[in-house]
């Protein structure tokens, strides 16, 4: 990392650490006071981790469960500095946690197991775990934990203060401490800004900024999906900070935030690519001009993708960023060459799907994000239309969601080739997005249960988000709350950003090709459900960043997804999660994608589950309405609501032409 | 004194516990993280281990007489076996774990599987067997010295 700042951050460390996270100060004991949350389900090594935590004078909360780890978390976003985790868990997978806590809360996370087999390692890794310790986990290894606290502030603040430097796709080294500080969050969600300044007005060791509490910018769906599109818009090997900063034109964005928000993108593209197999497929249908260059791509999950399109990735990112961590879980492997980008999506196996889908974590990236992917579709959610089947999406089940963070809530949709699946615009993230659609990737919830089905069902429509304004970038379709999925068939509704929506898609074949393109697949379908029941006006809720784009604007979209999102979003999430509800509308449509149905029934969790037996009903005439309401024709009575989203999407023509294989997803068959 | 003897026992029994690598280092860093505020903190863990590991076995044995065995199962709880023991230092009953998840790893094995799982519930009962006396003995001393 950049070491200036590690250096001069050390030594501030030892005069005065701050852990501020809460804004809680402890002083001169440097690591003492770090405020760690530990979980495992075995009581034993419980136990012997809180006792040999205290024994390095951390403040120790232990749990021993994931979900009451996660809700802990929410409730208290600033309580805590880092997070260690057992992979093996009940009642939720390791990995989900982790995947969930990057991108909502972006902690650093540890992860743990007696497992030293290097798969599970791998996993660690690119689910985003910045360190794997091997039970027994003895207590010179617990001693160095707050080294990725530190990191991770550093990194902050360095981009932070960075201002003006072209980064090459590259942290740049810290800069000097003339950071401007002067920007302030958007959103507001610089919560310490202020205080910030103050500090260093007081600190003379501006090359401490791990010491300096950064405040922490929330990249919310509608930014992340600025973000995306902003990026799409580059190139993806263009596309620097200062660039798309300037770009993005958000008051108060600071060209380091803009920076570390694009190197988590990246992880998380490179993260998807490196699942899907088939980098250049995406290209194929999705490629804007923009994003067909992806060339070397920076992300190195774009390389395995081959062709993230900038945007996808930056769809991808801004869901994937929290965590970068494709959701590995997905099964579906991108094989076609549409696909999506080859990312881990690939992963999305179904059987893991479901259960991934039930975790919250989001790992809808899609992936076969389509390369077009607008930017802007993508910026606030990506999620990744992913093929149906694929998509196990782990939708995030952002319990928050909106809000924050989790630009993206990469839905990693099984990329199935769907080839077109996100347009161009969508940042790749939809595997299957359609490509006509610029459309939003689902996020989450989509891609991920979208795949059940063959493999990957190409419809996997997981919509790219873009981020809708609202939401939190992240779609955190906090779909991923165990939802229940309806199982049915959800309409692949490239429903930008749902998370968690675990729509029981049915995806059929014939489903995807109607998505055509843009594969706005929303797996998760529950969210339909839950848009049944509210009515369509819903789809002005929160605008959840969701855009479909199935142009290439990445402002229509915004506009699009906006109502559609939200409003589908709310609705699919069903279950009780209202907050998925939310993010799931707006992932749930992206801009025209797919417009596979998707019921939002329950938490997206399900969407493995529905992907794995349902037809996701992409209606791609409706996406090609682009219209959210032409969502869903007929299905659910949401389906207005989706249309409504997809019509957006203008590129959502009817996705006749099967681009995408969607196998077995006939839209027909959707059960409502 | 009394209680210098019953030391001087415990000290041997810990002490042939390594020598017989029944136990490993890892019991001694637990030992280390005892402290004033916590004195017993060793024979807690140990209590909890046992008492979770035993209803593991319990759960495996049970397992090994349905057919076809539902590996799931078992290959979870081996899992856990495996980490809680580490984290203990239950050197041997560690090895046997690991034997076994070798095997059922390699399925087609169910004999020797089986044979294996009845050697870690020897392994584990002698074990405890061990180590039970062991923490009632230090526990009845440090009683007694408090007197």
């Amino acid at each position: 990392m950049n070491s200036s700042s590690g250096k001069s951050y050390m030594s501030t460390a030892s005069s005065s650490v701050i852990w501020k996270a809460g804004g809680d100060v402890v002083a001169d004991q440097f690591p003492a006071g770090l405020r760690v949350l530990v979980v495992d389900d075995d009581p034993t090594c419980l136990m012997i981790l809180e006792k040999m935590l205290k024994a390095c004078q951390y403040n120790v909360t232990k749990c021993n469960r994931a979900e009451t780890a996660l809700s802990m978390l929410r409730e208290n976003r600033n309580g805590f500095d880092i997070v260690i985790s057992d992979v093996h868990m009940p009642d939720m997978d390791g990995f989900k946690l982790l995947e969930h806590i990057g991108l909502e809360m972006d902690l650093p996370v540890i992860m743990m197991s007696a497992d030293d087999g290097k798969n599970v390692v791998m996993k660690g890794v690119t689910h985003g775990a910045c360190d794997y310790l091997i039970k027994p986990v003895r207590i010179e290894a617990l001693k160095n934990i707050w080294q990725h606290v530190v990191r991770k502030r550093k990194n902050e603040w360095k981009d932070f203060e960075q201002s003006g430097s072209v980064e090459e796709g590259d942290r740049q080294p810290k800069q000097s401490e003339d950071a401007d500080y002067s920007s302030s969050a958007n959103e507001g969600n610089w919560k310490s800004s202020k205080r910030r300044k103050d500090d260093e007005d007081e600190n003379d060791e501006r090359d401490d900024t791990s010491t300096l509490k950064k405040p922490r910018v929330v990249w919310s769906v509608e930014l992340h999906q600025q973000f995306v599109a902003a990026v799409n818009q580059l190139g993806i090997e263009k596309a620097v900070p200062k660039k798309i900063l300037e770009l993005m034109n958000v008051p108060g964005l600071t060209r380091e935030n803009v920076a570390s928000h694009l190197q988590k993108y990246r992880l998380y593209l490179r993260r998807l690519s490196g699942v899907s197999q088939h980098p250049s497929n995406l290209n194929n249908s999705f490629m804007n001009p923009q994003d067909a260059t992806f060339g070397p791509l920076d992300l190195q999950a774009l390389a395995a993708t081959g062709q993230l399109p900038a945007q996808s990735l930056a769809t991808l990112q801004a869901a994937g960023l929290g965590r970068s961590t494709a959701k590995s879980g997905i099964p579906m492997p991108l094989v076609d060459q549409r696909n999506i980008f080859s990312f881990e999506n690939p992963k999305l196996r179904f059987g893991e799907a479901q259960q991934h889908v039930n975790n919250n974590k989001q790992m809808n990236l899609l992936h076969g994000i389509p390369t077009t992917m607008e930017p802007k579709q993508l910026s606030g959610l990506h999620h990744t239309a992913q093929s149906m089947g694929n998509m196990n999406m782990p939708v995030l089940s952002h319990g928050s969601q909106s809000s924050q963070n989790n630009p993206l809530l990469m839905q990693m949709a099984q990329p199935q080739a769907r080839g077109q699946m996100l347009n161009d615009s969508t940042v790749g993230l939809a595997p299957r997005l359609l490509s006509p659609m610029g459309q939003p990737m689902l996020s989450n919830g989509m891609a991920t249960n979208v795949s059940t089905r063959n493999g990957v069902p190409e419809n996997i429509r997981a919509p790219s988000y873009n981020p809708v304004s609202q939401t939190s970038s992240m779609l955190n379709f906090p779909m991923n709350h165990t939802s229940e999925l309806p199982g049915n068939s959800f309409p692949l509704v490239s429903t930008p950003g749902i998370s968690s929506l675990a729509p029981k898609v049915a995806f059929q074949e014939d489903v995807n090709s109607e998505i055509k393109g843009s594969v706005g697949f929303m797996p998760s379908y529950d969210i339909f459900n839950d848009l049944n029941q509210h009515k369509p006006q819903n789809w002005e809720l929160q605008n959840v960043g969701m855009m479909f784009n199935t142009s290439q604007h990445s402002n229509s979209l915004q506009g699009n997804l906006d109502h559609t999102q939200s409003v589908l979003v709310q609705q699919g999430f069903s279950t009780g999660q209202n907050r998925n509800s939310t993010v799931i509308s707006k992932a749930m449509f992206s801009a025209g994608d797919s417009t596979g149905h998707v019921n939002a029934q329950n938490g997206n969790q399900h969407l493995n589950s529905l992907f794995v037996d349902n037809t996701v009903r992409v209606k791609s005439e409706r996406v090609a309405d682009a219209a959210p309401a032409n969502l869903y024709p007929d299905h659910f009575g949401q389906e207005d609501l989706m249309s409504a989203l997809l019509k957006q999407q203008d590129v959502i023509a009817p996705a006749e032409n099967n681009d995408f294989d969607f196998d077995g997803y006939s839209i027909d068959n959707i059960p409502v | 004194m009394e209680s210098k003897h019953v030391n001087r026992q415990i000290a041997a029994m810990r002490q042939s516990f390594f020598d017989e690598e029944v136990l490993d280092e890892k019991f001694s860093q637990l030992e280390q993280l005892e402290g004033k505020d916590n004195p017993n903190f060793v024979e807690e863990v140990f209590t909890m281990y046992f008492k979770d590991s035993t209803a593991f076995l319990e759960t495996i044995e049970e397992a090994m007489k349905t057919i076809p065995i539902d590996s799931i199962i078992v290959d979870n709880i081996l899992h856990q076996l495996k980490g809680s023991s580490a984290s203990v230092g239950a050197n041997k009953v560690l090895k046997e774990v690991n034997k076994i998840t070798r095997q059922v790893l390699g399925k087609g094995n169910l004999d020797g599987t089986k044979a294996s799982i009845l050697k870690l519930r020897k392994e584990y009962d002698s074990f405890k067997a061990k180590l039970e006396p062991y923490f009632q003995l230090k526990q009845a001393n440090s009683v007694a010295q408090v007197k």
